[in-house]
């Protein structure tokens, strides 16, 4: 069984992000970049199912700027086999990741897509669905537990309120949530390893899709600053204040 | 051979993310409970730490000096009681044995040294040998196929956990000074080797030294390590080694440290303002910041020579004589930036100030450092 992770290149979690002055988007000047949470988690569990003999194969995949091999290294260095980068200098939207995506499945023709169910950038939490949907393949969104058989999958979904478990046929696209599991740290060995891993260097046009934007971003703003809270001096005081200000 | 950009960069993220996602939040647990935790050490174990100057046909990363100093770097700025966890085995503990092992005795035991499956301790002190390491009263008296070993040492890190002991003893009772005195590859299980309780210790709480004696131990002729009366060169070239990699890690607490009195100087307020803002604060963080990064790189430019196969007998000296000096100033610094908060261990600055005292002595002193440049400058004419 062959399994597809597609991996995006974001800005650290770590790192406090920083709009850009005049507002079109955030600053990336100079600032650590690393793989999408959620897409580490997909990897590691398609890693998982390559170390229990479900899977055979784990490619993956990412989008973005030269520097998304970095991306991909550190998929391959946690154990995926091989990597296909698609070059783009624009952040391409996901519409147009999902129909790239659906272009690297029709050549790859895995049984079984892992994914992040959204990358922690643009927190979309589209390409998933609009991927299932291009494919017309079952989709298992949100994912907190997964197990594989031949042809079929059967997934714990966390959805409001507490979990669903679904069976989807596979192939399907499964989307990881934040409690599927705890991703490793690849090993140094494993790291140094992962540079003699085939990455394959396509760019949109090899599939024959537009990424040209269709959106079109008006405006990014900072957080508004919090500003400083008061003091009551006892309970009557503060429903007082919580009916003035409409609370209640 | 250097690593390639790509790869180093990787290796190091992946490091630095385990220091500051696995080590730095057990750092004040580690240091109550004086035991770093054996799922911890797993880790480290799995992420191949043990390995980092082991040959990659042995199993092990086969790390450039420069790539071992930048690692180490990353892994100072977690508490030195972490990387004495694994650092016998990557330096003092399993050099000797990559430089004068023969190849049958670095089959039987690099891959488990890179593993992390055998522990390895370097037994070089005694109670009447120290600096004046060519004074090793150890005897190995040859019996046979075996060597009969007798005598104490003193201070050896991590003897509790080590499997593989490297140990000096005097082969030649006749010649005094290094030439009588022999390397050896010592099993712990082998009967009449006994392990002391650990040490108490200033500070690096979760790090252990014992005493280690040999009473009648029988160590077969294979297990000579070089030849004999070879010991003293062992040690030496070992040592060298050794003392680029304690420079790396003092390089790399001094870094933590600055990082950390920047990160307070800008919070703590005195006066309504940032004690950032005043300039008496300031100048601590200029001399620190101006002496971590000469030291990091005069330790920089030393593994690289190194790399290039140069002797760098004086350089490796001189590295562990300032990097050692340099995080013993900036620790005392940061104290007093913290100011009361550097005194309280709650804040972790006070146990750095005390966990930086040893590089200052262990590895050869800094007045035994000072001995080696003086001495091998002269030899050089300047």
């Amino acid at each position: 069984m062959k399994v597809l992770v597609p991996v995006k290149r974001v800005i650290d979690y770590n790192v406090k992000v920083r709009v850009k002055p005049d507002q079109t988007g955030v600053d990336l000047a100079n600032v650590k970049m690393s793989m999408n949470p959620f897409d580490e988690i997909a990897t590691e569990e398609a890693v998982r199912l390559k170390e229990k003999g479900v899977a055979t194969e784990v490619v993956v995949v990412s989008i973005g700027p030269q520097q998304a091999q970095e991306t991909i290294r550190t998929a391959l260095a946690m154990g995926a086999d091989r990597g296909i980068l698609i070059v783009t200098d624009q952040d391409a939207e996901p519409l147009a990741v999902a129909k790239l995506l659906k272009a690297v499945i029709a050549e790859e023709s895995p049984n079984l897509v892992v994914m992040g169910k959204q990358a922690i950038d643009g927190d979309n939490n589209a390409v998933g669905q609009m991927l299932a949907a291009l494919l017309d393949w079952p989709q298992a969104t949100f994912a907190s537990k997964l197990e594989v058989t031949a042809d079929k999958a059967t997934v714990t979904r966390e959805i409001d309120g507490g979990l669903q478990t679904l069976d989807v046929s596979l192939p399907a696209v499964i989307t990881a949530d934040l409690r599927l599991n705890e991703p490793r740290y690849a090993s140094l060995p494993n790291i140094m390893k992962a540079k003699k891993k085939e990455i394959a260097m396509k760019t949109a046009a090899d599939y024959g899709v537009d990424v040209s934007p269709k959106l079109k971003v008006l405006k990014v703003t900072e957080p508004p600053k919090r500003s400083a809270g008061i003091k009551v001096a006892d309970a009557a005081e503060l429903v007082g204040k919580l009916k003035s200000e409409g609370v209640l | 051979m250097p690593l390639d950009l790509d790869t180093r960069t990787q290796l190091i993220d992946g490091v630095r993310r385990f220091v500051t996602e696995r080590l730095r939040p057990i750092e004040a647990q580690v240091a109550a409970d004086d035991a770093v935790p054996d799922a911890v050490l797993e880790e480290m174990k799995g992420l191949g730490l043990f390995g980092l100057s082991i040959p990659e046909e042995y199993g092990g990363l086969g790390l450039s000096m420069e790539d071992e100093a930048l690692v180490a770097m990353e892994l100072g700025r977690a508490s030195p009681a972490f990387r004495s966890a694994f650092g016998t085995n990557v330096g003092i503990g399993s050099q000797g044995l990559v430089m004068f092992g023969t190849e049958a005795q670095k089959e039987k035991y690099l891959p488990g040294i890179a593993s992390g499956e055998i522990v390895t301790s370097f037994a070089l002190t005694e109670p009447e040998a120290g600096s004046d390491s060519a004074n090793v009263q150890t005897r190995a008296r040859l019996d046979g196929d075996h060597y009969v070993l007798d005598g104490s040492k003193r201070y050896i890190t991590n003897a509790g956990r080590a499997s593989l002991f490297t140990v000096m003893a005097r082969t030649d009772p006749d010649r005094k000074g290094a030439a009588g005195v022999s390397a050896f590859l010592v099993p712990r299980d082998l009967a009449g080797l006994s392990v002391s309780k650990p040490e108490k210790k200033m500070g690096q709480q979760g790090a252990h030294i014992h005493d280690v004696v040999f009473e009648g131990v029988r160590v077969p002729v294979e297990n000579l390590l070089g030849a004999e009366g070879e010991g003293f060169k062992v040690a030496m070239q070992v040592l060298d080694k050794g003392r680029l990699h304690i420079a790396s890690v003092c390089v790399g607490v001094a870094e933590r440290l600055i990082a950390d009195s920047v990160a307070y100087a800008a919070e703590r307020k005195q006066f309504g303002a940032p004690i950032a803002s005043f300039q008496m604060i300031q100048a601590m963080i200029a001399d620190s910041k101006t002496e971590c990064l000469a030291a990091r790189a005069l330790v920089l430019e030393t593994a690289r020579r190194r790399d290039a196969g140069e002797n760098v007998t004086l350089e490796a000296s001189a590295s562990k004589l300032y990097a050692s000096e340099m995080v013993g100033r900036v620790a005392d610094r940061a104290v007093q930036i913290f100011g009361g908060a550097g005194y309280v261990a709650d804040y972790g600055i006070e146990r750095l100030y005390r966990d930086v005292r040893i590089f200052r002595i262990y590895e050869g002193s800094s007045e035994i450092q000072k001995l080696v440049i003086a001495r091998e400058t002269m030899k050089r004419g300047g």
